[in-house]
C-alpha cells in the first residue's frame, strides 16, 4: 500500500487518531509521518520483540496521552511503558492503573485477580472471593447470552438459575 | 502410556519485590543487593529441604549458557550474562530461580513426565516461603505484578512438553492451534523459534493469566493436553499400519546407529522417528529415557560442554554422530 500522504513511497506506518471523539486512520511512510510530527512516536530505538508485540496492544491508546503525568516512585511516564512494552516498577501500576486497564484486558480478557493471594494480605482475601464470584457471574452471563443465541432455552434457564443463585452469595 | 508422549511438565512464577524498580529500570549496585539478598536466603542453609546453588551469570563461559538454555534451564535473555544475574538451582536442575531476569525472580520448576500439579505445588511452596522474608509487590485488582503487564494475575505459566510427531504429520497441530487460542492456550515448537518444530516437539501452555486461578489454569491444560495424548496415540496406531512408516522408523535407526557425521537437524528428526519405534514397540533394545536425554545432549552448546571446547560445525556434526552411536550401542 502506498502512503497516503505523498502517494508514492510504501506505506509502513499505522495511525490511528481519536479527535474529540473522530476516528481516523492513516496509513503513511516514515518520511511522512516525520515531517507530520509523529516523530516521537517512531523515533524510538527498536525495542526487543517483545516491547513491539506488547506495543501493538497498548499503542492504540498513545494519542490520547498527555505525556506529563509521571509514577512518583521510579519517575517513568506512560510514553515510557508503551514505547519499552514494560512497565517502570509496582507503584506505576498504580499511577497508570485507569490508562494501563484497556490494554490488560485486551491482553487477558480480563481485569480481575483470581487465584493465589500471598500471606500478610489478610484484608485483600475477603476481596478476592469476591473477585471469583464476580469472574464466574460474567463468565455464567456469557454463557447464558450464547445459549439464548443458540436457542437453548432450557440451558439458558438452569444458567439463569445459577447467576441468581451465585448473585444471592454476593 | 502417556510418557509416550509427554517429556516434562513446567511451572513458572513470576514475582517482583514491592521496593525496587522492576529490572529494566535498576541500576547494577540494585541488582546486586536484590541478588545477594536472595542468595543468603536460599543457599546458606537448606531452603524447603532443598539444597540450592547459586552461581553469577556473568561467571560463566558462553557456551555453558547457552547449553542452560538449550536445557530449558534458563531463558535466552538470560543467557546475555549481565551483571547482577543470578542463577540459584538445586543438582538436579529441577528447580531453578533466575534473579534479575525480566522480573526480579523467575521461580521455574521442571519435572519429568505428566506431572504438573506437583511442579505447581514446588513453585507454590517456595513461593510462599520467599514470601516471608520479601515482600512481593501484589495488587488485589491485578494480582501480582510483573514487569511485562502479559504476565499479571497469578504470573504463572504452566506448560508441558509434548513429542506430536503423527499430529503434526497429519497436519492436525496446525489446526487445533487456533482453537486453543480461545481456550487461552498456546502451542508452539519446544526448540528453536522457526515455525518448524525440531524433533516435533511442542510446548503448549496457558496464555491468560489474569482472571483465571492457578488451579484452573492448570486443570484447563491438563484436560486438553490428555486430549492430545489420545489423540497422537491413536493417529501413530493407524500410522503404524503402513509398512513404509514402519520401514522410516527402521532406516531412521539405521543410520543413527552407523552415521559418522550427523547434523543436529537430521538427528532430531531421525531420533523423533525412533522414539514413536519405541513407544510402539518395534524398537526395544533402546530406552525413551536414552532417546529423550540424546535430544538434550546434541545440541550445539551441549556438545561443546560435554567436550569442553569449542567445535566448528563440522566437528560438532562428528562428535554428535559419535555420542549417539555409543548410547544406541547394541547391548
Amino acid at each position: 500500500m502506498k502512503c497516503q500522504k505523498c502517494q508514492k513511497r510504501e506505506a509502513n506506518t499505522h495511525i490511528k487518531k481519536i479527535v474529540n471523539g473522530e476516528y481516523t486512520e492513516l496509513m503513511l511512510c516514515s518520511e511522512c509521518a516525520h515531517a507530520m510530527g509523529y516523530d516521537n512516536v517512531f523515533d524510538l530505538e527498536m525495542p526487543d520483540m517483545f516491547g513491539g508485540l506488547l506495543q501493538s496492544f497498548l499503542g492504540s491508546a498513545l494519542p490520547a496521552r498527555s505525556g506529563a503525568s509521571r509514577c512518583p516512585v521510579c519517575g517513568s511516564t506512560y510514553g515510557d511503558i508503551t514505547n519499552t512494552g514494560k512497565v517502570g516498577c509496582s507503584h506505576c501500576y498504580e499511577a497508570f492503573y485507569d490508562e494501563l486497564l484497556p490494554s490488560i484486558k485486551r491482553i487477558h480478557g480480563n481485569t480481575k485477580h483470581s487465584g493465589k493471594v500471598p500471606q500478610g494480605i489478610v484484608e485483600y482475601t475477603e476481596q478476592n472471593t469476591e473477585n471469583n464470584l464476580a469472574n464466574e457471574i460474567e463468565s455464567l452471563k456469557t454463557e447464558l447470552k450464547k445459549a439464548i443465541d443458540e436457542q437453548n432455552f432450557e440451558l439458558a434457564a438452569e444458567l439463569r438459575d445459577k447467576i441468581k443463585a451465585k448473585e444471592a452469595e454476593k | 502410556m502417556s510418557d509416550a508422549v509427554i517429556i516434562s511438565s513446567r511451572v513458572r512464577l513470576a514475582r517482583n519485590l514491592r521496593d525496587y524498580p522492576f529490572p529494566n529500570r535498576m541500576s547494577d549496585a540494585q541488582r546486586e543487593e536484590i541478588a545477594e539478598k536472595i542468595k543468603n536466603l536460599m543457599c546458606k542453609e537448606r531452603f524447603c529441604g532443598y539444597k540450592f546453588l547459586a552461581v553469577k551469570m556473568e561467571d560463566v563461559n558462553e557456551f555453558d549458557r547457552i547449553s542452560m538454555v538449550e536445557r530449558h534451564l534458563i531463558s535466552p535473555d538470560f543467557a546475555s550474562g549481565d551483571k547482577g544475574k543470578l542463577l540459584i538451582t538445586t543438582e538436579n536442575e529441577e528447580i531453578s530461580i533466575m534473579i534479575n531476569e525480566e522480573d526480579h525472580l523467575r521461580i521455574q520448576v521442571i519435572l519429568p513426565n505428566f506431572e504438573i500439579e506437583k511442579a505447581y505445588e514446588i513453585a507454590d511452596m517456595l513461593d510462599t516461603e520467599l514470601n516471608k522474608n520479601l515482600s512481593f509487590a501484589f495488587d488485589k485488582r491485578l494480582g501480582f505484578l510483573t514487569q511485562c503487564p502479559t504476565n499479571l494475575g497469578t504470573a504463572m505459566r504452566a506448560s508441558i512438553m509434548m513429542h506430536l510427531p503423527a499430529l503434526k504429520e497429519s497436519r492436525t497441530v496446525s489446526r487445533i492451534a487456533s482453537n486453543l487460542s480461545k481456550l487461552g492456550l498456546v502451542i508452539r515448537g519446544a526448540y528453536g523459534e522457526d515455525t518448524e518444530a525440531k524433533g516435533d516437539m511442542y510446548q503448549i501452555s496457558n496464555q491468560v493469566s489474569l482472571g483465571i486461578s492457578e488451579k484452573s489454569a492448570i486443570e484447563n491444560l491438563k484436560s486438553i493436553t490428555e486430549q492430545l495424548v489420545n489423540s497422537e496415540l491413536k493417529t501413530r496406531e493407524t500410522m503404524m499400519q503402513s509398512f513404509e512408516y514402519q520401514d522410516k522408523i527402521g532406516r531412521s535407526y539405521g543410520i543413527l546407529i552407523t552415521a559418522r557425521l550427523i547434523s543436529h537437524k537430521e538427528a532430531v528428526k531421525l531420533l523423533s522417528n525412533l522414539r514413536v519405534g519405541i513407544c510402539e514397540g518395534l524398537i526395544d533394545s533402546v530406552t525413551l529415557e536414552t532417546v529423550d536425554s540424546l535430544m538434550l545432549k546434541i545440541q550445539p552448546a551441549n556438545l561443546m560442554r560435554i567436550k569442553g571446547s569449542r567445535l566448528t560445525p563440522d566437528e560438532r556434526d562428528r562428535v554428535r554422530a559419535e555420542i549417539i552411536r555409543e548410547e544406541l550401542k547394541l547391548r
